[in-house]
Formats: structure tokens, C-alpha cells, sequence
């Protein structure tokens, strides 16, 4: 990439909105060492995808170029990065930041709303289906587990919960939209 | 007697009914008793409703573990994802103080409070540190004649800080519990590996993932290992789930079956591989499942 970055366009705002993460605040302290980057399954697939190189646009308040990169949701949060990284950098819990304030801007890939919406409507990310359903039973347990699933009215709690923290609201915008 | 809640999740219960029956059946022989955790939900999903909004993954979160709390159990988990979720969502309530406030003006909506008397536990590593090798090693009835790839998967072992089980680059606790059934414990190369499922990436790129999982195999397959054992839904639907879809997508066939821990260890305290769902799987186990039959000395 050899687009000239324009300062004008940085915001400290960002930059501080991310160092509020416990441990986000060493982005300031790394010296580009490459340890978290050299590491990254997902780089040894996606060279698009780096780390370091988003923690650095993070540290310079890169703001619109990194919640419109999709590639900051190719992350499996395997940690390997957090672990190794010398300055102490929260490195995976700095890029859940990021994708928060994306998604707070209303980026959001619409598969990850779907899975939200089915915690939203179910209290389960993966609900049950037939298929599960049968072999519950072959097995011997009861044909839907006593989760969620059993109780509406833990579902209700759940749901209201989602409500309070205005989850079912972010998850629901692209539906309005359409 | 110990009295665990067990909260089962999402992937267990409502995919992989195979692992909640054999954990189930095991920890009965174990001695350790598991209390149904009603009308619990999704963890929720570390990767994925942290990154969305950490308000709402804390109040599902700490809602989970209220529940355990009111009936004054410790919570087992029987996913890395689960246990990272619940772990680090009771620290962080426990820790601190104007976060706990927060969250329990939330529950006390829904008549609940979060009070910080409770432990979140994986199964994994309550059977190593609570039950111990040696106390596996007496309930085997049936060693078991398998060498094994064991994945101890990301979320069991990091961020190591919060998860206190030692060295995350090179653990063997998973090790000696595979071990302790007859097993052996085959070293592959980047063994640590991420099966590549989390933090939504599968959902997001499901494709790109399936290269990662394709590589964790192909060093499986390499090692010359008759099976998989891990200790997570989750790894275990991209281990298994993913080996069809990358026949499907990628024209490559491995399969390779994939047990979780808790179905191993009860193949070793004599329970049958359908007792134990062992023929649940999306690959088609039935190979493997001759071979222990007829090789389970
Ligand atoms: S946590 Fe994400 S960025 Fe870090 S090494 Fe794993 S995949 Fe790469
Ligand atoms: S490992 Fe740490 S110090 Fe090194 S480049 Fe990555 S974030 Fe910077």
C-alpha cells in the first residue's frame, strides 16, 4: 500500500476511545518488533490481515481507515499475539475494541448480526435443530436441554437484559435499513 | 461428594449432544456431582458479543454465573469458549468494584445480583487439578490403544495471565489426562495451532479458516494420530464439521474422527462408543469405532 496517510485525518478522539481497554494504553510502547504479526495464523493465510500494523493505525487514530478495513474481523482471538508481545501490549483485547466502536458506528458484517439476533430472539448463538433433536434423544437425554430453550421465562430475562444494554437495537438496524 | 453446576452452552447441547452425555457419565464415576443449570444461555460468545458490545456480553455473562451463585455452586464448563467467557467476566466483576455496580443495576431488572462467591471451571483442567491423574488412572477399566493428536485449543490456556495453567506455549496438563486413559499423546508440529473457528472468524470467513484447519490436519495426518481428542465444542465442530466442508470446498479428504475428552476417558471406563455418541459425528466414524472395538485391550 503506498497511499499517503494525511494527518488531518487522524483523530486523537479514537485513539483514546481504544486506550480506555485495560492494556490497549501499550500500543504507545510498542517499537514494531514484528512479534505479533511474525506469529498470526491468520496473517500466515491473509497477509492483508496484520496486527501491528492495525495497532500502529490505532496509535496514529487511523480511525475511518480501520472500522471500514474488513479485515479487522478476520481475527480468531487466538491470543498467540497477546502472549508473546514484549511491551505488554493487550494486543487481541485492543482489536475487540476497535471492532466495538465499528460495530457502535453501525459497521457490522451482516453474518455477525445474524448470529446476534439469534441470541437476541433464542438466547442461543447456535439454537437447537431436528437433527440435534434425534440424537438427543438416541442418547438419552431430554430432546431440548434445559437451557434457555426449556424456560421461557429465563428467556425473558435474557431478553430483557439485551433490551437494557440496547443489544437488540444493534443488531436490528440493517433490517430497518433494508 | 463435589457438586458442580454444569452450564452446558450453545455447540454441546444443541450440536454436539455426544459431549453433555459423556461428560455427564463420566463425572458420575468420577464421583462429582453435576446440578443442571437451568434456564441458562449463550456464554455469550467471547469473540464475537464482546467485540460487539461488552455491556451486553457482561450481563449475559454475569447472569450465567448468578445462577450458579444462588445455588451455591462452582460452574463447570465443557468449552474453551464458555470457560474464557465466564472466566474473565467473573474476574473482571470481582475485581472491580464500579463495573460490578454497572452490571447489577442491569440484573436487578430481572430481580438478580451478582455477588462474586462462585469459580468458573473447564472441565479439563478440574479433572487435573481437583481430581488429579492418579484418581483418572484407577477409574480406567478399558486403557485405551489410541494415538492421539490432542488440541488443547486457544481459550483453555490463554490469556494465560487470567487462566493460571502455566506455560501457554508448551502445556502438558491435556497431555497427561489423555495419557492416563492408555492413550498416547502424539507431538505434531505447531501443535498449539488455532483450530481457526473463533472470534467469529468462522462465521465471518469460513473459507479462510478451513485453510488454517486444513494445516492443523495435515500435520495430524503427518504424525501418523488414529484420532483427535480436544476440549471444546466449538474446535470440535471445525475439526469435524470443517474436515466435510473442506472435502467439499477444497476437494480433500482426511477423515479423521475427533473426540472430545470426556468421550475418550469414558471409552476407558468401559462405556460403549454409541453410549457415548462416539458415532455422532459429521465424519463418518465407523472405521474408528470397529478399531476400538476390536482393539480396546
Ligand atoms: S489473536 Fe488474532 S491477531 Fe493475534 S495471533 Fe491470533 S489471529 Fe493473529
Ligand atoms: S509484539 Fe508488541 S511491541 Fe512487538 S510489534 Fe507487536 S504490539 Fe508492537
Amino acid at each position: 500500500m503506498s497511499d499517503t496517510i494525511k494527518t488531518s485525518n487522524f483523530s486523537q478522539e479514537f485513539r483514546e476511545e481504544i486506550f480506555e481497554e485495560p492494556g490497549a494504553d501499550k500500543i504507545a510502547l510498542c517499537f514494531n518488533c514484528t512479534g505479533c504479526s511474525s506469529g498470526c495464523p491468520m496473517t500466515e493465510q491473509e497477509p492483508e490481515f496484520n496486527i501491528r500494523k492495525f495497532l500502529r493505525m490505532a496509535n496514529l487514530g487511523m480511525k475511518d481507515e480501520l472500522l471500514n478495513n474488513t479485515y479487522i474481523w478476520y481475527c480468531t482471538t487466538c491470543y498467540k499475539c497477546q502472549e508473546r508481545c514484549p511491551q505488554g501490549v493487550h494486543n487481541v483485547d485492543a482489536l475487540l475494541k476497535i471492532r466495538t466502536i465499528a460495530v457502535h458506528n453501525g459497521i457490522m458484517l451482516p453474518v455477525h448480526k445474524k448470529v446476534g439476533q439469534l441470541v437476541v430472539n433464542y438466547g442461543h448463538a447456535v439454537p437447537i435443530n431436528d437433527a440435534t433433536k434425534e440424537k438427543r434423544k438416541k442418547l438419552g437425554l431430554d430432546e431440548v436441554p434445559p437451557t434457555v430453550h426449556s424456560f421461557p421465562d429465563a428467556l425473558d430475562e435474557v431478553k430483557t437484559l439485551l433490551h437494557i444494554a440496547g443489544f437488540d437495537k444493534i443488531v436490528a438496524k440493517e433490517e430497518e435499513e433494508k | 461428594m463435589s457438586k458442580l453446576s454444569f452450564f452446558l452452552g450453545c455447540i454441546a447441547p444443541n450440536r454436539y449432544p455426544c459431549i453433555e452425555i459423556s461428560t455427564k457419565k463420566i463425572m458420575e464415576r468420577l464421583d462429582v456431582k453435576l446440578e443442571e443449570l437451568e434456564g441458562a444461555s449463550c456464554c455469550p460468545a467471547p469473540g464475537v458479543f464482546r467485540s460487539f458490545d461488552k455491556t451486553t456480553w457482561l450481563s449475559l455473562a454475569s447472569r450465567n454465573i448468578v445462577l450458579s451463585e444462588e445455588i451455591g455452586n462452582d460452574i463447570l464448563t465443557v468449552c474453551n469458549g464458555c470457560f474464557g467467557s465466564l472466566v474473565d467476566a467473573n474476574l473482571m466483576l470481582k475485581e472491580d468494584a464500579a463495573l460490578k455496580e454497572d452490571v447489577n443495576k442491569m440484573l436487578s431488572e430481572i430481580g438478580r445480583e451478582f455477588k462474586g462467591t462462585q469459580d468458573v471451571r473447564h472441565i479439563v483442567e478440574y479433572l487435573f487439578q481437583e481430581v488429579g491423574v492418579e484418581s483418572i488412572k484407577n477409574a480406567v477399566t478399558n486403557p485405551i490403544d489410541l494415538k492421539v493428536a490432542v488440541h488443547y485449543g486457544c481459550h483453555l490456556v490463554k490469556p494465560s495471565k487470567e487462566r493460571h495453567l502455566g506455560n501457554a506455549e508448551n502445556p502438558t496438563f491435556f497431555d497427561e489426562l489423555v495419557e492416563a486413559t492408555g492413550a498416547t499423546s502424539v507431538d505434531y508440529e505447531d501443535k498449539m495451532a488455532c483450530c481457526g473457528a473463533g472470534g467469529g472468524a468462522r462465521t465471518a470467513v469460513l473459507d479462510t479458516t478451513l485453510h488454517m484447519t486444513s494445516n492443523k490436519l495435515d500435520h495430524m495426518v503427518a504424525a501418523g494420530v488414529d484420532c483427535i481428542v480436544d476440549a471444546c465444542p466449538f474446535c470440535h465442530l471445525q475439526l469435524d464439521v470443517g474436515q466435510t466442508e473442506i472435502k467439499k470446498k477444497f476437494d480433500k479428504e482426511y477423515g479423521i474422527p475427533v473426540l472430545h475428552y470426556s468421550q475418550l476417558l469414558g471409552l476407558a471406563m468401559g462405556f460403549t462408543p454409541e453410549e457415548l455418541g462416539i458415532d455422532m459425528n459429521f465424519v463418518d466414524n465407523s472405521k474408528f469405532i470397529e478399531k476400538i472395538r476390536g482393539g480396546v485391550k
